[in-house]
């Protein structure tokens, strides 16, 4: 086609527009063999290692340390999705805020909802908190699928793991017993570990704790803590004095001394009202990777484990 | 499992040995009993033998049941499941109030400013649908109405619809996404007015192979031609163009720096042989402390625009920008500033100034209630002072977040 034919902005944007095709191609297939996983989390990304071992690439999008309700879908995110095999992502509206636009964007069909490249790992996980009765905003930022921290339970853990071990198997199927082998291996250590954690949970089995945010319904009805209350009065609602006030009253009435907070949550609320209660602030990390001790899954329980031990034994 | 042939025969065989034994002559009750208990250990010893020929049992055959046993569910899933298709609705409303005195743009006192509804589903395996009506003063109006077509191949993504045009940052925002209760003096001046460059047309981006993680995306878009205060289209080919380059980059894990240049021409209302061309410039700083962001951020944005509008005397060059800057207090208050400077597209040389100090109260995520201050210098020695408040509530879906 001579240039000259190509008159007017519409035939130049034309123009511009096939240029761009011609560049390259985004879907450069897994590079040396290995599968792109993204996931969502951190806790995610960890399983997807657990299981595909070094038949994959993964990355996450949130990190450890990051409250996962808050993400911002950067471009920068994009680069990675753009090639990725298989996104893995928490699902029950917990990435409602920013993973939809990243997936519109990236460009990439094999990881749009309902494809065989995205995983819901909510699917694969005992949900609680699922509301029975009529769900609205009055109780603040309510999920209505279910609480979306199911991960901190490791037998959820190994449900995802065991849902991705699948899923890796589809979409790479020559290396289907490499991926049930390494998920063999995590299945023994994960109980090796559980037996370790129940141990040192046993004598505090029963004990009441208040915790900032819902996120920890999972971990304390697997390790039979009660979570009475939260210093948010209401999912993403900050507090108030008068529900700090009530607060306050109800752990002195009952003597309940530990507070769970996330490392992304203001400290200086809980920790005035831990002063006033005689009871201590327990930052427990929520995600593998918040610290340099939470480095995989079940580092992460061993930590969130002793910490809340700790702070159990010592409130005796 | 089927009991195979062979079984079969031998249970009846031993069955009809049973019968041919029965009528035998009658004797004593215990050497009857004898005969009885024998022929119950005759029976135990050939079950056994039958069960030994018998295939193994699988492994936890009654563990879970088969799939054959599982009972039968008759028809169809009630209630609300047949509604779970429906699109996701949003409803945003956005009231204002102001006290003041402004000469150039006038406003009520109390104005339901907009209401907006939201309708988003996914249409098909390859498109979703994205609908925003917009009850306003001016009666209903599609504020967009846009389908996407997010992963056509060679990574193209498409959209065809009703949408606010990619031009620089603020013109692709719906009002309640904006952190002022207006909209710059620029986007008054320059591009239209509060609508901006909005039309039908379509629309495909890409991102562009870029080094490092340098993040580099094209978009060019084509419209009817017709925006309100912009571009008219006289004729079916006087089509208006739109083109957007965005470059992004993460400083450090908390910052980072988004530019962009945009590009606009088209008709305006003087006819087909007069053409507006638009040039802009944008750049974004952002810093949002990863383990902090609900309690702190802060965002410095700047938009330049440059207006070259062909009239009856002559091209009438103007330019203007804008610099905003917002900070986050904690999780209940943002504060903000802008400085506003623009000429007037059609005036070349005069010129607006004007500033504005923001804060806004973030009762939760859902409704928001903002104070703006603004005051104005407009050319020609006319001066204004304004304090605006805007009430901002969402219902329904948990919309996207905007970056």
């Amino acid at each position: 086609m001579a240039i000259g034919v190509v008159r007017g902005w519409t035939g130049r944007a034309l123009a511009l527009a096939t240029a761009l095709f011609l560049g390259t191609s985004p879907s450069a297939l897994h590079a040396g063999g290995k599968l792109n996983v993204v996931a969502t989390t951190s806790d995610l990304a960890a399983l997807a290692i657990e299981v595909g071992g070094d038949k994959v690439g993964v990355s996450a999008i949130a990190r450890g340390y990051q409250d996962p309700h808050f993400v911002e879908a950067k471009p920068s995110f994009l680069l990675n999705l753009r090639r990725a095999d298989l996104v893995v992502a928490v699902g029950l509206e917990l990435e409602a805020g920013w993973l939809p636009p990243l997936l519109n964007q990236c460009g990439n069909p094999k990881v749009q909802p309902a494809s065989q490249g995205y995983f819901d790992a909510s699917q694969s996980a005992e949900i609680l908190e699922i509301p029975a009765g009529p769900v609205s905003r009055a109780m603040g930022d309510v999920h209505p699928m279910g609480n979306p921290h199911y991960w901190l339970d490791p037998a959820n853990g190994l449900r995802i793991a065991t849902g991705l071990a699948q899923r890796l198997a589809q979409l790479s199927p020559g290396d289907a017993a490499y991926f049930q082998a390494r998920l063999e291996d995590f299945r023994k250590r994960l109980g090796e570990a559980e037996r370790r954690w129940d141990e040192r949970m046993k004598p505090y089995r029963g004990r009441k704790v208040i915790t900032y945010h819902r996120s920890w319904p999972n971990f304390a009805k697997r390790f039979g803590l009660q979570v009475v209350d939260f210093v948010e009065p209401r999912p993403g609602i900050p507090p108030s004095p008068g529900h700090l006030v009530a607060l306050m009253a109800r752990m002195k009435r009952e003597n309940i001394k530990a507070i769970l907070v996330e490392p992304y949550f203001d400290l200086k609320t809980p920790q005035s009202v831990a002063r006033e209660t005689g009871g201590q602030v327990v930052v427990l990390m929520p995600s593998v990777g918040g610290n340099k001790d939470t480095g995989d899954y079940i580092r992460l329980f061993d930590y969130d484990v002793e910490l809340v031990a700790r702070a159990l034994q010592t409130d005796k | 499992m089927k009991p195979s042939p062979t079984i079969l025969t031998a249970i009846l065989g031993s069955a009809a040995t049973v019968c041919a034994q029965s009528p035998a002559p009658p004797a004593p009750a215990a050497e009857q009993l004898k005969v009885l208990e024998a022929r119950i250990r005759k029976l135990e010893e050939e079950l056994q033998a039958l069960k030994a020929i018998r295939p193994a049992p699988s492994a936890e055959p009654d563990q879970q049941p088969r799939p054959d046993e599982t009972p039968v569910r008759l028809g169809g899933a009630g209630g609300a499941a047949g509604k779970a298709l429906n699109p996701d609705l949003s409803l945003i409303g956005d009231f204002r109030a102001a006290v003041g005195h402004d000469p150039v743009r006038q406003e009520p006192g109390l104005e339901n400013h907009e209401v907006e509804l939201g309708l988003s589903a996914v249409v098909d395996p390859y498109s979703r649908g994205d609908v925003f009506l917009a009850f306003g003063k001016d009666g209903v109006e599609v504020e967009e109405a846009i389908l996407t077509f997010p992963a056509l191949p060679g990574g193209f993504s498409a959209k065809v619809g009703k949408m606010r045009a990619e031009f620089g940052k603020v013109n692709t925002r719906h009002n309640h996404t904006l952190p002022w209760t207006d909209r710059p003096l620029v986007t008054e001046n320059l591009l239209g007015g509060e609508e901006g460059i909005s039309d039908m047309g379509v629309s495909v981006s890409r991102i562009l192979p870029a080094p490092g993680n340098l993040f580099l995306e094209a978009t060019v878009q084509v419209f009817r031609g017709n925006s309100e205060g912009l571009f008219t289209a006289t004729r079916k080919k006087d089509l208006s163009q739109v083109g957007h380059l965005r470059g992004y980059h993460d400083l450090t894990e908390n910052t980072n720096l988004e530019v962009g240049l945009s590009y606009a021409r088209g008709h305006n209302e003087l006819g087909s042989d007069f053409t507006t061309t638009l040039r802009g410039a944008d750049a974004t700083l952002r810093w949002k402390p990863l383990q902090r962001s609900i309690y702190s951020s802060l965002l410095w944005r700047n938009e330049l625009v440059w207006s070259q509008r062909e009239l009856l005397d002559g091209t009438h060059a103007s330019k203007g920008f804008y610099s905003s800057l917002e900070y986050r207090l904690n999780q209940r208050w943002t504060f903000g500033a802008r400085y506003d400077r623009s000429g007037r597209a059609a005036e070349a040389g005069l010129v607006d100034r004007g500033w504005s100090a923001l804060g806004t109260y973030w009762m939760s995520e859902f409704s928001q209630l903002r104070g703006q201050y603004r005051s104005t210098w407009y050319a020609g020695g006319q001066r204004a002072g304004e304090f605006r408040l805007q009430l901002l509530f969402v219902m329904g879906a948990h919309g996207a977040h905007p970056f």
